[in-house]
């Protein structure tokens, strides 16, 4: 009988499963296997099952091995408060138990909430173009790139990156670039801003991308994101952004600075702080319907003439065009979206625009706290900054960051003498303990 | 069986408004925020309902919306399962709710968890080394691929083709591709499955991989997997297993057993971690002895002297496929997930997932051309539009099967009804099959009629690409 020596989740009585197999002709399930001896498996993995109960508290003991730090930590990952409404509603059976919408016509509910996180992000960006997910900020850079490769094909194998840039977005990129043959190279950065006349100087026939990053890695703004949208366009390479949908509620709207690409992690939005989970932001212009990776959702007519919802473009896909696919991507990250779109339409576009506006003031004044202390500097750069930003300390960074962990904060470590520190709404309450604690411990 | 889907519809044709028609907010950014103008937008416009609207709004749309909990999802390939709900609460755990950046001393818990599941997946698969990166089933496809390429790039064989059975799914041509590899088509033998003349012929020095998927993707078991293994490692070529149809060799067959060298393991199916409508899902990788150098980055072993677990760097690692650790919440309920069935409850699932699909072909009136088929089988709609006939079961209470694919069937109905369903379930799903695949062309090309949409014109929905409000109100 299920459930004692079997898997509790499938329904079959003892009776069914005979009745079953007397409608096959077979005796046991054992007769329905066609493995030949020589290669079928008769040992155990030694998984001994468990109660729901015993492993809900076995895995509780094992997180709680987890230090219980406040977390001044971004670079890339960022938490936000999700309100509750977000959790409830996407954990409704009916979108987190569903498939891919190959049956547009029953599938109605996540097609238009897909089609409106689409829509949210071409308001974000005002590239006309959103795709509804790719895995990551990192992947979707990859992406970015194949992209390039793609459209830009005439002469250049060259990717152009900043030289500050999160080392597994890096790492990730150039898996992506090997396929295709193209080749990495950073541009260098001046006082936390792209090198833009270095840049200009570098950029060539052989460039088919210009990525840069708004914030950057370093929490900063970059001011002269129209200038390098310039040096991308005059080298006729695809000028990619990177962002995420907070920072660009107030950040200068990548269309209006000639972006062809924006690029970023969407789960900014509706996630929760999940150890690097999250969700891939690709939006592009209209140029590049039919190259674009992953999923796209239309609008679509019923038999009845009722405005309905599709995925649609489909020819671009791995299931119908193979090997000559925009992308190998099948299962993406929409549930994840479809948690970004809920947690945007709770904030609202006030919501958003004063969530944004207090990361840029909040880290504005914890850096000038933490500057404030004998033996720091921040923030190092000159710059406006989002969340995030590096500080300067004379002891070595490690044992700084180490001895604030002691003290139960978590910081980055970015070079000998530089540590990074994020605040966001949900830390900002604790930063009276965090300098309190970095004054002593430096 | 009938099903009428809750639906919503307005006399303007309109079946739920978007939420930007219910009423959108414009916000002067310059006018709030702290930077100089020339660093900010000018507005923000986007939509701001009130709580209870986007309640009703959410709760509107997810009732428009078939799921494994509404009834049978029998997609094949596809393994809809019963998503336990016990694992959604161990996901949400709070203490493992960390930045990924922490010092590994102050993150012992989640390495310990990942460390726990790559060793069960080892054992699974039978596989010397996981790991769990890879964000999807195409992701680890990825990985894998670049592993096998590493590993021959570091032995100085330059290999450029890969080897794939026509009858594979999609996602294997695109990875070849996306790696940079020729990809050599292998057609299907007489039977259904590799024909190993064929695949002689098919490898050489240029072979770099064959990717298998095994059971194939008609149910079948590739009975000469000992024979395929021997002919792709004689020529220097790695054997790479796809693992969408894992499911139906739980506890009876192993990858590695069978001389596959690289795995990914799709654990939004054979693990039951939810689809949410597409994603995410998680492709962990395992890999024999010889290639675990070329793994990403970080992997997670056992720390020294009893202190724990820690991360490190594969000697020839391909570097990193995901910016950090993969789809950590998926990873969490795969564990639990596992944990729960244990060795009997595994092999009972695919006893299961073969018994009914056994059961299902045996009660429904189309053709099934190829057996013994396992976990999955490819009816035939045989003269009739498997499109249509999809369509139409639609009305009946269950979501159809997959449908003309893959190829090597004519309008195939490629169906898995995996092991949670029931004799009465499967019953009520044969009776759709049946019901839809006797009914007149007529009933056919009017369906569906129950669901919250009718029949959507997709050619006109690719040929006028709207995708978004913003090109709705341009239109």
């Amino acid at each position: 009988m299920s459930g004692v020596d079997g898997t509790p989740y499938a329904p079959h009585t003892d009776a069914e499963t005979a009745a079953m197999l007397a409608e096959l002709g077979v005796d046991d399930e054992e007769a329905l296997f066609d493995i030949p001896d020589a290669v079928a498996f008769d040992g155990e993995f030694g998984i001994e099952p468990r109660s729901e109960r015993e492993i809900r508290e076995e895995c509780s003991r094992i997180f709680a091995r987890n230090d219980d730090l406040v977390e001044f930590l971004g670079r890339g990952h960022y938490g936000h408060y999700v309100p509750s409404v977000v959790d409830h509603l996407a954990d409704r059976a009916e979108f987190l138990t569903s498939y891919t919408q190959y049956q547009p016509e029953v599938s109605q509910g996540f097609l238009q909430a897909l089609f409106e996180y689409q829509s949210m992000l071409v308001e974000l960006t005002g590239l006309p173009v959103a795709n509804c997910s790719m895995y990551d900020a990192a992947t979707a850079l990859g992406e970015a790139a194949t992209l390039a490769d793609r459209v830009r094909s005439t002469t250049g194998d060259t990717v152009l990156v900043p030289e500050q840039l999160r080392e597994g977005k890096r790492a990730v990129l150039e898996n992506y670039c090997a396929g295709a043959g193209l080749t990495i190279e950073p541009y260098p950065m001046a006082d936390g801003n792209a090198d833009v006349d270095a840049l200009a100087d570098r950029a060539g026939d052989d460039v088919v991308m210009v990525y840069a990053e708004n914030p950057t890695v370093r929490g900063c703004i970059e001011e002269r994101l129209a200038a390098i949208g310039e040096v991308a366009a005059d080298a006729d390479a695809l000028f990619t952004l990177g962002s995420d949908p907070v920072s660009l509620a107030v950040l200068q709207e990548p269309a209006s600075v000639g972006a062809d690409v924006v690029v970023g992690e969407a789960g900014a939005l509706g996630l929760p702080t999940a150890y690097g989970m999250g969700l891939g932001l690709f939006a592009c212009s209209d140029a590049f319907l039919r190259q674009v990776p992953g999923r796209l959702v239309g609008a679509a007519e019923d038999a009845s003439g009722d405005r309905a919802f599709t995925l649609t473009l489909q020819t671009r896909e791995q299931h119908i065009r193979k090997e000559r696919a925009t992308s190998n991507i099948c299962t993406n990250q929409a549930w994840v979206a479809l948690r970004a779109a809920i947690h945007a339409a709770t904030l609202g576009p006030d919501g958003l625009v004063d969530l944004a506006n207090d990361c840029v003031t909040e880290a504005a004044a914890l850096a000038a706290r933490l500057d404030a202390i004998d033996g720091a500097v921040a923030p190092v750069h000159d710059r406006h900054h989002v969340r995030e930003f590096v500080v300067h300390v004379d002891q070595p960074a490690a044992a700084i960051a180490s001895d604030l962990e002691s003290e139960g904060f978590a910081v980055h470590t970015v070079d000998e003498h530089l540590l990074q520190v994020c605040v966001t709404d949900l830390n900002a309450g604790q930063t009276d303990g965090f300098v309190a604690a970095f004054e002593e411990v430096i | 069986m009938i099903h009428d889907q809750a639906d919503y519809a307005r006399e303007d044709g309109v079946h739920e408004p978007l939420l930007s028609e219910k009423g959108e907010t414009t916000v002067d950014v310059r006018e709030s925020s702290p930077l100089p103008d020339d660093l900010t937008r000018e507005s923000l416009t986007l939509p701001a309902p009130a709580e209870p609207a986007i309640a009703r709004h959410y709760t509107r749309l997810s009732q428009m919306n078939w799921a494994i909990d509404s009834g049978p999802y029998p997609l094949g390939s596809c393994t809809m399962k019963y998503n336990p709900k016990f694992t959604e609460d161990v996901a949400a755990d709070p203490n493992a709710a960390i930045h990924p950046d922490r010092s590994t001393r102050s993150e012992q818990g989640n390495l310990e968890l990942q460390y726990r599941l790559q060793e069960y997946l080892g054992r699974i698969g039978g596989m010397d080394a996981v790991t769990l990166q890879p964000p999807a089933g195409a992701a680890g496809e990825f990985t894998g691929i670049a592993v096998a390429k590493a590993y021959h790039d570091h032995n100085g064989n330059d290999r450029s083709e890969v080897v794939i059975p026509a009858s594979a799914h999609g996602t294997n041509f695109a990875t070849a591709a996306l790696a940079g590899y020729d990809v050599v088509e292998l057609p299907s033998g007489d039977d259904g499955r590799v024909d190993v003349e064929a695949l002689e012929a098919a490898v050489g020095d240029d072979t770099a991989a064959l990717m298998l998927t095994n059971p194939n993707t008609v149910g079948l078991f590739e009975r000469d997997i000992a024979d395929i293994a021997d002919i792709v490692h004689d020529a220097g070529g790695l054997l790479y297993y796809d693992g969408a149809n894992l499911n139906a060799l739980l506890g009876r067959g192993r990858p590695g057993d069978m001389g596959f060298d690289v795995m990914h393991y799709n654990v939004h199916k054979t693990f039951a971690t939810p689809h949410g409508g597409g994603g995410p899902g998680a492709g962990p990788v395992g890999v024999v002895d010889e290639l675990t150098e070329f793994l990403p980055a970080p992997r997670v072993r056992e720390a020294e002297e009893g202190s724990g677990y820690e991360r490190f760097e594969p000697e020839h690692t391909i570097g990193k496929v995901h910016g950090f650790t993969g789809n950590w919440l998926v990873l969490v309920k795969t564990y639990a997930y596992v944990a729960r069935l244990g060795d009997a409850g595994l092999a009972d699932a695919a006893a299961k997932a073969v018994l009914n699909a056994n059961y299902l072909a045996e009660r429904i009136d189309l053709d099934v051309p190829y057996g013994p088929f396992h976990h999955e089988f490819a009816a035939t709609a045989g003269d009739r539009d498997a499109a249509d006939v999809a369509k139409r079961m639609l009305d009946f209470g269950v979501h159809p099967p997959t449908t003309k694919w893959p190829e090597m069937v004519p309008e195939a109905m490629l169906t898995e009804p995996t092991e949670i369903e029931g004799q009465s379930s499967l019953d009520d799903l044969a009776e759709a099959f049946n019901l839809a695949y006797a009914d007149t062309d007529e009933a056919l090309d009017a369906a569906p009629n129950r669901t919250a949409a009718s029949r959507i014109d997709q050619v006109d929905a690719a040929r006028n690409p709207r995708l978004s409000w913003q090109a709705l109100d341009e239109s």
